[in-house]
């Protein structure tokens, strides 16, 4: 793609030498990457690969046992949720997340509240997504859950974020409907927000990506750009090492 | 018409009771933590009218106008630092800590202001009330103290539904992490709920002090009928709590007419009865399928 704008490509988010451990188990090892203004990065990878975890350490949930994340030039990786949010870092969590006493426009409203002013209004949301303005004063928990997930996605983006981090948004939903939620993307980035999604769904991450970085077992198994990639590249990747690999590794090359 | 007085003066007490509870509601729905101090916090809401405020000069009548802006901060200080700590540790701490709290508060009246009963001086208004018919007789500070609690949580209702501060409490209450996500700084909103916890419960022991007597241990006795009316209304509903509270107060008033002895008892029942047979409570929130 083109979208990103020539002399200005400056890096969002540098992610180094990034470890996460919960308790005695590590998640992420050392993984390192940038995402630059205007790209969507895709995290593709196995289930318990670390994406999430990755996604959420990005977010503040965890803290990182080594490495640092740094957003638009400053070292955010001591900063509490709150304060990440405050500088333009959003997640829509794995599971939606919804306030499930709250209706739909409350929900959203709770996400412009600290959040930032810019061309995503509530509004605005209710053009994304036309079936909302109808149904915004109905409480959240009856919703589908792939209504749930385009309220998550809304809540997270009336916060005006420059960097939106997306969680499995495709999980347990109807092929039509991951259809539907993933054609807002490039209205998103169009926006100039950049986006880093996690994808178990590799075709889904692929489709709108203009970066792959793919994780096994905690680490970086593959980096590239998805047209250059070949699928046995990516399957080799995501499912891990062939006989061939294993025994590289036994060896103790990483 | 006996029958009528014993709901009135049911409804009376039950006020008390809302007064009293909606902190521990509040404290319970938003950080799920359960003050057992919450009732010691009144007793020394009632001790500093009493004993501090007449030498500030504040008279015993006014003195919530200044004792209750001091304990909601009293309240966001002890959230943010005691309560937080025994938080971030695990839930089991925070019942441990505010037992502690509790044993050491009521020790520490005992020491300084001994056992005997104390009561807040407004007056001749103690004893006024007016007719209702000629067996019904109505207190005018029970009345006031019924409008106060219902002025309370009608307040607290609607700054919770509507302003962005209530929205967030709401929002932590529902969601910690995902409220986090959306910018929310959860101990901040733990210490604002705090705070209007102790304000209120300030109130209400304000307002004991005024219709009766108290001593350093009221406060665990009405942490009890606070919890039944919590219980019996439904945790998170306010309105639930008031008619929890009012449900207790008329329990309580039926049991005494049969029998004095009966008056605690019949409110006990009737928190068991509905344990048994609602146990979300009466207007309790549905959990919401996640």
């Amino acid at each position: 793609m083109s979208d990103a704008p020539t002399g200005e490509s400056s890096v969002v988010l540098e992610v180094s030498g990034l470890s996460v451990h919960h308790g005695q188990l590590c998640a992420v090892e050392d993984v390192s990457f940038s995402v630059s203004r205007g790209e969507v990065l895709a995290m593709i990878g196995a289930n318990g690969a670390g994406k999430s975890t990755l996604l959420r350490t990005i977010a503040g949930l965890h803290t990182p046992s080594g490495g640092s994340i740094s957003f638009e030039g400053a070292d955010i990786s001591r900063l509490a949720p709150h304060r990440r949010f405050a500088r333009g870092i959003s997640l829509v969590p794995e599971g939606r997340r919804l306030f499930s006493s709250m209706t739909l426009e409350e929900n959203l409203l709770v996400g412009t509240t600290k959040g930032a002013r810019g061309t995503f209004t509530i509004e605005a949301i209710y053009e994304l997504f036309p079936w909302m303005r109808e149904r915004r004063r109905s409480r959240v928990w009856q919703f589908s859950g792939g209504e749930q997930q385009a309220v998550a996605i809304g809540r997270a983006l009336v916060a005006n974020p420059r960097l939106l981090l997306l969680d499995e948004v495709s999980l347990g939903l109807a092929p039509i409907v991951i259809e539907r939620i993933y054609d807002v993307i490039p209205r998103i980035v169009a926006e100039g927000v950049t986006v880093l999604i996690v994808e178990q769904d590799v075709g889904q991450g692929l489709k709108v990506a203009t970066r792959v970085h793919c994780l096994l077992e905690g680490r970086t198994s593959l980096t590239g750009v998805p047209g250059e990639l070949s699928d046995a590249d990516i399957e080799r990747a995501y499912f891990g090492a062939s006989l061939h690999d294993s025994e590289r590794r036994a060896g103790g090359g990483a | 018409m006996t029958w009528l007085n014993i709901v009135i003066q049911g409804a009376l007490v039950g006020g008390f009771y809302a007064l009293f509870a909606c902190g521990l509601s509040l404290m319970f729905g938003v950080m799920k933590v359960i003050n057992l101090a919450h009732g010691d916090v009144a007793v020394v809401a009632g001790y500093t009218a009493v004993f501090l405020a007449p030498k500030f000069g504040v008279s015993p009548l006014w003195s919530f106008v200044v004792v209750v802006p001091v304990f909601a901060l009293l309240g966001y200080v002890v959230q943010r630092t005691l309560i937080q700590k025994s938080i971030d540790r695990d839930p089991f701490t925070t019942l441990l800590v505010t037992f502690g709290l509790s044993v050491l508060i009521e020790n520490l009246l005992l020491e300084v202001y001994t056992a005997n009963g104390q009561s807040i001086n407004i007056g001749s208004l103690i004893g006024s009330s007016f007719q209702l018919s000629s067996t019904i007789y109505i207190s005018y500070v029970s009345l006031v103290v019924l409008g106060v609690a219902v002025a309370v949580l009608g307040a607290l209702q609607i700054f919770l539904g509507h302003t962005k501060t209530g929205r967030l409490i709401r929002a932590v209450s529902d969601d910690r992490e995902a409220a986090q996500l959306s910018g929310a700084n959860y101990r901040h909103i733990f210490g604002i709920a705090a705070g209007i916890a102790f304000a209120t419960v300030a109130l209400a022991g304000i307002a004991y002090g005024m219709t009766t007597e108290f001593a350093p241990s009221s406060g665990v006795t009405n942490l009890i009928y606070a919890f039944e009316a919590v219980v019996v209304g439904g945790i998170g509903s306010l309105w639930g709590t008031l008619v929890g509270g009012i449900a207790i107060g008329i329990a309580q008033q039926l049991g005494e007419h049969i029998n004095p002895e009966y008056q605690v008892l019949a409110g006990n029942l009737l928190f068991l009865v509905v344990l048994a047979v609602r146990p979300n409570g009466l207007f309790g929130k549905k959990t919401a399928p996640s």
